[in-house]
């Protein structure tokens, strides 16, 4: 049976018949839906949401050595947060066999940054895999874990957005039980002291050229001999860009298992061909390495290291061909950037937050982000997971510690607080900073399209749970309990009155904005503590002065010509248009 | 590669492009199509520019569409059409959705709509225009308008021998069934 999948389908399609029993992730675009498709296959694989990449690493590490099939998904930022758990399984090697999924964001369609994680694998000194489209990545997944339990090494699984994303025709199989494999107590290979590791880095090295003998071999890299004048070595996605452009004009090397890469293969094939390129993604990775091994090859001279990759970039760089397009003044386009949803709950917040002069913000990764565009300009830094609350704390400190009068403020989300967010609290407290941190809990993981965190009460799989009290958390990590300020975001007197009192405080301030995301289904919790009334605002264009202040909240729901408007198939009736307009000119319908 | 075609749907978060992009795959597919979809995810469910791109043939490579590739574009909202247009082939077709949703940029006055978008596609390529959101409003539903604009679509591409009613049923629920059949015949006598 063949069915229609994009590669996170293909790949929790692969996990299943794979016989995997353990994933564990933090989502993260473009790598979300792998977990969530692999949640449905309940009866046979237990997956969860993790804290952060790391515990999701760290977690399925620990399943891989209790003997299980384990994988653990990330987007290719969350590989550094996950870092430093890798480097030392590549060391100690699996039990049961460990992939772990990195998918990167060339063009940064949804990343603040697009690294080229290939280079984790041979930083990492562990095998890697990537494949092309839909029907690989699911087949693939099986074959990385059978390389991981016969050459005892955790695989990276690299995949980036335009596989994830694509959906391509892809061949079902069915589940293989494989079981759990026997535990056994190893103390020289699972205990990472120095001693041992210092025995397990020459069979580390002894197992990459095991690997590499294995990569020269295996079918994952192969020949498609056409032509011979030209050769192009590639893999993943640039394969199919590489295919679309010289079709079978071109012998190609395919290569499907890039760490370690097969050099005997590559040489045989460059010696065979006239002209060499190196069609790769991003970083030159492959040619980097051909070139030190002396093989003659043309790569980033023409292909570029910056952004996506496609068809036209190669046609163009290597044929000097560029496609005809229709000419006209593209000028006469506005942009339409991401805003924050009509009702979104951080909006009022933001909108308060930003009348403060005198303050930096310090912004973090998610929905909220957004709030750094005009009109809200709610931000002055947004770094990395967790960077609001520790990059605040050390403005802060840098203002006072150099006699500037400024107090920071920093800015997280609900799920991003519990990723990485509390430790930064915890060096506020213990470094006695005073730096303002602001919990804006929406009540769900928003960005990444609604996946449940420790906070909400509810496992990936469905089950209850218990739900993290983040105000009794900060009290734990040392906020004294008065300093704790736990408010309505679209109450705008309650924010005002809010920041104001945390500015003037000497001591570490949080302040939790409590609202569920507008665009979250509510569970029976929330609407117990929220309730679920709906109206919506609108203008009374008698009493509109054309003021303009209400679009200043940067609602997508209002526009203006002549008179301010509300769009009311948009209006969920959040009030603070209502609130911000100084002429009482907006009212609430349908209470 | 001539034989492979390519379809390029654009508009903005919200307007039901990837539900109907997946109905256009599903049709081709049971066509005996090889086929490929490309969609955006992530910052665009917040009121961003989408687009999905679908290219079907004997064999399909790249799931993307290049500049000046585009057989046909299926445009749900007027500006985003000209931000696409690069990527028409010179004789390639415009089917559009007379609608506008203002970004925020022009919320906030920053910006205006640009004047005359149906002035200029008309003058740079063979475009149809209708009111997909009046249609589907007439129907009883606006958010019919994906289905609207999937029924101009398939007759454009001189896709009618595709069973559409069929996929569509699998697609969207019992009790929207109806409505979505009509919105896709609707859509289909929008287009000659």
């Amino acid at each position: 049976m063949k069915e229609f999948l994009t590669g996170n389908e293909a790949i929790a399609r692969g996990a299943y018949e794979a016989g995997v029993t353990f994933v564990s992730a933090y989502p993260g675009t473009p790598s979300t839906e792998i977990l969530e498709n692999i949640a449905p296959y309940k009866e046979h694989v237990y997956a969860e949401w993790a804290p952060n990449e790391k515990v999701a690493l760290e977690a399925a590490i620990g399943a891989s050595i209790a003997g299980a099939r384990a994988l653990a998904a990330m987007k290719h930022v969350g590989v550094n947060v996950a870092a430093d758990p890798l480097f030392t399984y590549a060391y100690t090697g699996v039990n049961g066999g460990l992939i772990l999924v990195s998918a990167d964001d060339p063009g940064m369609h949804s990343s603040q940054n697009e690294q080229d994680n290939r280079y984790y694998a041979k930083f990492s000194k562990v095998a890697m895999i990537e494949p092309s489209d839909s029907q690989e990545a699911k087949d693939f997944v099986k074959i990385a874990l059978e390389i991981s339990e016969k050459y005892d090494t955790p695989v990276l699984f690299r995949v980036t957005t335009r596989i994830c994303h694509s959906k391509t025709l892809v061949e079902l199989g069915e589940r293989e039980e494989v079981g759990i494999k026997p535990y056994k107590k190893d103390i020289s290979k699972y205990v990472a002291t120095p001693a041992n590791g210092r025995v397990l880095h020459v069979k580390v090295e002894e197992r990459l050229k095991q690997l590499e003998k294995f990569s020269n071999e295996t079918e994952l890299n192969k020949i498609e001999w056409n032509d011979k004048k030209i050769g192009i070595v590639t893999s993943g996605i640039a394969y199919q860009y590489a295919k679309e452009v010289f079709g079978d004009t071109a012998s190609y090397l395919k290569l499907g298992f890039t760490h370690p890469l097969p050099m005997k293969k590559i040489e045989e094939f460059a010696n065979e061909v006239e002209v060499l390129y190196v069609i790769e993604e991003l970083e030159p990775y492959i040619e980097e390495q051909m070139k030190a091994a002396g093989i003659k090859c043309i790569g980033k001279e023409l292909i570029p290291r910056i952004g996506e990759l496609n068809p036209d970039i190669i046609a163009k760089a290597i044929l000097k061909e560029e496609r005809q397009t229709i000419q006209y003044d593209e000028a006469k386009i506005v942009g339409r950037p991401p805003t924050l949803c009509a009702g979104c709950p951080h909006r009022g917040f933001f909108y308060m937050l930003a009348k403060k002069k005198n303050i930096m913000i310090t912004g973090d990764i998610g929905c909220y982000t957004l709030g750094s565009a005009e009109p809200l300009s709610a931000m002055d830094t947004c770094i990395c997971m967790g960077a609001s609350v520790s990059a605040g704390h050390g403005a802060q400190k840098a203002f006072e510690f150099n006699g500037i009068d400024k107090k920071v403020v920093g800015v997280i989300g609900d799920s991003t607080f519990f990723h990485s967010g509390v430790t930064g609290l915890m060096d506020i407290v213990y470094n006695k900073g005073n730096a303002v941190t602001v919990i804006l809990d929406n009540r769900i993981t928003g960005m990444t399209g609604h996946q449940e965190n420790p906070g909400t009460g509810y496992t990936l799989q469905g089950d209850k749970t218990h739900a993290i009290n983040i105000p009794l958390l900060c009290e734990a990590v040392g906020i004294k309990k008065e300093n704790i300020y736990i408010i309505n975001p679209l109450d705008l007197d309650a924010c005002k009155k809010t920041i104001d009192e945390a500015l003037d405080k000497t001591e570490p301030v949080v302040i939790i904005t409590e609202w569920p995301c507008v665009l979250k289904k509510p569970s029976p919790e929330d609407i117990e503590k929220f309730g679920n009334k709906r109206t919506i605002c609108k203008v009374d264009e008698e009493k509109c002065k054309a003021c303009r202040i209400c679009t200043k909240t940067g609602c997508p729901a209002i526009s203006f010509d002549e008179k301010a408007s509300i769009n009311e198939d948009m209006c969920v009736g959040c009030d603070v248009c209502l609130q911000a307009c100084p002429f009482d000119a907006i009212e609430k319908v349908g209470e | 590669m001539a034989e492979v075609k390519n379809i390029l749907l654009v508009g903005v978060g919200g307007q039901g492009i990837i539900l109907a992009s997946k109905i256009l795959a599903q049709g081709l597919i049971s066509a005996g199509y090889d086929v490929k979809m490309s969609e955006v995810h992530g910052m665009a469910q917040r009121g961003g520019s989408v687009t999905t791109q679908v290219r079907y043939g004997k064999k399909v490579y790249s799931p993307i569409i290049g500049k000046g590739q585009a057989d046909i574009i299926v445009s749900f909202e007027k500006m985003e059409t000209l931000r696409w247009l690069d990527h028409l082939k010179v004789d390639g077709k415009v089917v559009v959705n007379d609608y506008e949703i203002p970004s925020a940029p022009i919320l906030i006055g920053d910006a205006k709509y640009p004047e005359n978008v149906i002035e200029i596609l008309k003058e740079k390529a063979d475009t149809t225009i209708f009111k997909a959101a009046d249609i589907a409003k007439e129907l009883g539903n606006i958010k019919t308008m994906n289905v609207v604009m999937l029924g101009a679509l398939a007759k454009a591409m001189g896709l009618e021998e595709v069973d559409w009613g069929k996929i569509v049923k699998n697609n969207v629920k019992e009790k929207f069934v109806n409505i979505n059949i009509k919105a896709l015949n609707k859509g289909m006598e929008q287009v000659k």
